[in-house]
């Protein structure tokens, strides 16, 4: 019964227009990656011209593929999944392919798919026309075989006339109309497969590694920049405080023979910038990793920095089991971040901070609320290097700020 | 005074031995870990005992630990703890109910000889000294609006958390004695709190209604 429905079956008709469709965009697919290909890669010797004509072919084939899930998804109802977004894929100057696209799988997954599709679809095109038209032809045989030259239709040498002949035709015509549908179907269905294995990720594993290796290489970035901050807070700040200490101990020395009077007030001047170098190293060591956070945990350690926020600001803090020291170092510095940006942009009278604990394995959340003007740039430098810390221990941060407030930043931390 | 010392850099030891040698200070013990610093002021009891916070092994909180033993164990020790950076939380775990005897101080204000030395006195004599940046944090989490207090009262009210006497609180603002008491008795009246006529008590007042102890 089923073999007569499919006959008419929407999703019969709708991957008899996929391979129709198919044909003519991988045809045109086939073109564009094809010569791209060819002329870009005859050309790049050619002193690198052929980087801009590969940089344009890869970019189409990349939006190609795009339109090419669209129809998968559209008339087969068959997800294929996109690649990740990779910041090292990319283009220079809008053509000139970056290293990474040029040695990518999604890349040359995406090529391959514009050269061999076309076979796949020439193919698919070819069996489903050649069965629908036979079929029909076939089935409808004995309505016309008499009008036809001779009386009948001729395969070879083998004239088909009389009833016997006709009931064969029928039959057979029938057989394969009802088996149209099916190979129409199973040929959309091998179509997908090789979409599949070209166009989208290995697998969700991997996509997770890709995932996994971004969030480290953004991690290092981040640890990296954080160096070089403390670098320069230590060149600027104490360094040039000891070396301004050491020369008024060195004038003051000089002076003690003749002016004890000025070299007093040097070593006044000394001993203030020492006292200033300290105050300083402590601001930077508080920056780095507070020792209260590893000896007392995330309530200690918060509750001090809500006291020196000019700001003022409520804390509660209820983590009944301390997570590991990554992600209670990561919840430190969303709060931080956060108390700093409300006390430079928002113009707040008021922050509230709340952390939760969801147990072990579970969540942390911590979410920093304030009155103020709202408008944070989820995207600028602070909190952009926030999200890639938060990040790292494979937590989620959103921003929310709209325009006149109030802003709420709130960071989800796994601890499993 | 005699003092023993708990502090595992070298340096800083030595330093701080000298300083209270020249002040006429006899330095009874100097020891650089807690387990040490504990068996020297069983041995010698000293009147005061300077403690670094951070001691080996683990470099954490071992001189707090230690300062609160010989709190527990010798009450009449005046127990100065130093560390390289102050929190509240530390200082609220140090003091517990009992401003009495204990200081809690930054490792800069070495650097101030006098005040360094004036505050292990006070703590050697039982009062207590307590880092201005300890108490900003206080006042700063402090449960209770302090919104009435004028801006000279605040002062007053932070020198006294600081563990201050009255002439020393009249001497820093460069005021007379007679208007420290009077600002001292209208923070009292205006917190609400039954005013204390010894040194001792007030500061515990004052601690116990910015919210520790």
């Amino acid at each position: 019964m089923f073999l007569i429905r499919d006959l008419v079956a929407p999703r019969t008709w709708l991957a008899f227009t996929h391979h129709l469709a198919g044909w003519v965009v991988s045809l045109v697919f086939f073109l564009i990656v094809g010569c791209g290909i060819a002329v870009g890669l005859t050309s790049l010797p050619l002193a690198l011209a052929g980087l801009p004509v590969l940089g344009l072919t890869l970019r189409c084939a990349d939006w190609l593929a795009a339109e090419e899930r669209a129809r998968f998804a559209l008339l087969l109802g068959v997800r294929i999944p996109a690649w990740p977004a990779d910041p090292r894929r990319g283009y220079r100057w809008l053509l000139v392919p970056r290293r990474a696209t040029l040695t990518g799988r999604q890349t040359w997954g995406t090529v391959g798919y514009g050269l061999l599709e076309v076979v796949v679809t020439t193919v698919s095109v070819v069996l489903c026309l050649a069965v629908w038209a036979i079929g029909l032809v076939m089935v409808t045989l004995p309505l016309y075989s008499g009008l036809l030259p001779g009386g009948s239709a001729t395969i070879g040498g083998t004239a088909l006339r009389g009833p016997l002949w006709l009931a064969a035709s029928v039959a057979g015509g029938v057989l394969l109309l009802l088996a149209a549908p099916q190979l129409t179907r199973g040929l959309a269905v091998a179509d997908a497969a090789f979409a599949r294995r070209l166009l989208a990720p290995p697998s969700d594993l991997a996509a997770r590694v890709t995932e996994l290796e971004l969030s480290r290489e953004r991690v290092v970035d981040a640890a990296e920049a954080e160096r070089r901050r403390i670098e320069r807070d230590l060149h600027d700040g104490a360094q040039q405080r000891l070396v301004a200490l050491a020369m008024e101990l060195g004038r003051a020395k000089t002076k003690f023979a003749d002016d004890v009077d000025a070299a007093r007030d040097l070593v006044d001047q000394a001993h203030a910038e020492a006292k200033a170098a300290l105050t300083e190293l402590r601001n930077l060591v508080r920056g780095v990793h507070p020792p209260v956070l590893t000896d007392r945990g995330l309530d200690a350690a918060l509750s001090g920095l809500a006291a020196l926020s000019p700001v003022p600001v409520d804390v509660q803090v209820d983590v009944p089991v301390r997570p590991k020291a990554a992600v209670e170092a990561v919840a430190y510095f969303v709060v931080a971040e956060a108390l700093t940006n409300v006390a430079k942009h928002s113009r707040a009278h008021h922050a509230t901070v709340v952390v939760e604990g969801h147990g072990y394995p579970g969540t942390l959340n911590v979410v920093i609320t304030d009155d103020g003007i709202g408008g944070a740039d989820a995207g600028g430098a602070g909190l952009a290097g926030l999200a890639d810390r938060v990040s790292g221990v494979d937590g989620t941060l959103s921003v929310e700020s709209p325009s006149g407030g109030p802003t709420v930043i709130s960071a989800v931390l796994p601890c499993g | 005074m005699r003092v023993a010392i708990a502090e595992d850099s070298v340096l800083l030891r030595e330093g701080l031995t000298r300083l209270l040698a020249e002040a006429g200070h006899e330095v009874v013990a100097t020891e650089g870990d807690a387990e040490g610093f504990l068996r020297a002021v069983a041995a010698s009891k000293p009147d005061a005992c300077v403690v670094d916070v951070r001691m080996p092994p683990t470099f954490t909180d071992e001189g707090l630990r230690a300062a609160l033993v010989v709190r527990e164990r010798w009450p009449d020790i005046g127990v100065l703890v130093l560390s390289q950076w102050v929190e509240e939380r530390y200082a609220t775990e140090l003091i517990a109910d009992r401003p009495h005897g204990v200081g809690y101080l930054l490792k800069d204000r070495v650097a101030d000889v006098t005040e360094f030395l004036d505050a292990l006195r006070r703590v050697a004599e039982g009062g207590s000294a307590l880092d201005p940046e300890v108490v900003a944090q206080l006042l700063a989490r402090s449960r209770h609006p302090l919104g009435d207090l004028t801006p000279r009262e605040r002062e007053v009210l932070t020198l006294m958390a600081e563990g201050r006497s009255n002439s020393a609180i009249a001497e820093s603002l460069v005021v007379g004695s007679g208007a420290v008491e009077k600002h001292i008795n209208n923070i009292f009246t205006k917190l609400g709190l039954a005013p204390g006529e010894r040194d001792h008590r007030r500061v515990l007042a004052v601690l116990r209604y910015l919210g520790t102890g």
